[in-house]
């Protein structure tokens, strides 16, 4: 395994010229800044999982056809890989069908606006505020699991391997956590709801 | 159908792809082999 302290350009000069070894080293040292850029912009961990491996196919297609010629810059090059995946995604799936508007057929009996109003989204950002100093009153344990499960949109497996307990206690936690967070709720009768 | 009301924290430090994909990646590089001739480039898969 090459060292953790190699510098990228080096890295890549070795992978070219062979070192299966330092493609890895490269991943392992990108990969959650990479992921994250690219779930920043999906917002869905499938999608963004095909997109980092799309990624690193031309990644690996260029250097070792020995296209690469930006030495030390290898992470920005290969943000900007991504960022054009994730264009040409957005691209695809904006693909509407043509509707042209005749006397019998307007377009704004299939199109609607549902956008929240200032008001609607001043409510939510209230709600999702209140709910964030009501989690933050969960006993440790829970909140850790109830944060990484909704707002950080890991599966109870993760979770469970980060936390180090099984999944059962992490799911228990949880229900818990959901419990008190009612709990609470009635307590104070608070009203959430937008 | 509950309400969610958690909005989620995009751009997380924790994120990263799935083994699976990352373990898929290391094995195409280790089975592609990009041939040049002249202008034009082979990619070769080895099973």
């Amino acid at each position: 395994m090459a060292d953790l302290h190699t510098p990228d350009a080096l890295l890549v000069k070795n992978y070219v010229e062979g070192s299966e070894a330092a493609l890895a080293t490269l991943i392992k040292r990108h990969e959650s800044k990479i992921y994250g850029f690219i779930y920043s912009k999906i917002a869905d961990r499938d999608i963004s999982n095909d997109i980092f491996q799309d990624t690193f196919i031309k990644v690996i297609k260029t250097l070792k056809s020995n296209s690469y010629n930006e030495e030390g810059k290898f992470l920005p090059w290969v943000m900007r890989i991504s960022h054009n995946l994730i264009v040409d995604h957005f691209r695809k799936t904006k693909k509407m069908p043509m509707y042209r508007e005749t006397e019998e057929f307007s377009i704004f009996s299939i199109m609607s606006d549902d956008a929240l109003t200032i008001e609607g989204k001043m409510i939510v950002d209230q709600v999702e505020l209140d709910l964030k100093k009501l989690i933050e009153e969960l006993p440790e344990d829970q909140k850790e699991v109830l944060v990484m499960r909704m707002y950080q949109d890991m599966s109870f497996k993760e979770i469970s391997e980060i936390t180090g307990v099984s999944i059962n206690t992490a799911l228990g936690r949880m229900r818990y956590a959901l419990m008190n967070l009612r709990k609470i709720i009635e307590k104070h009768q608070i009203i959430l709801t937008n | 159908m509950a309400k969610i009301y958690s909005k989620k924290a995009l751009a997380s430090k924790n994120l990263k792809p799935n083994k699976e994909v990352v373990s898929f990646i290391l094995n195409y590089s280790q089975a592609l082999t990009v041939v040049k001739i002249e202008d034009k480039s082979f990619e070769i898969i080895a099973n």
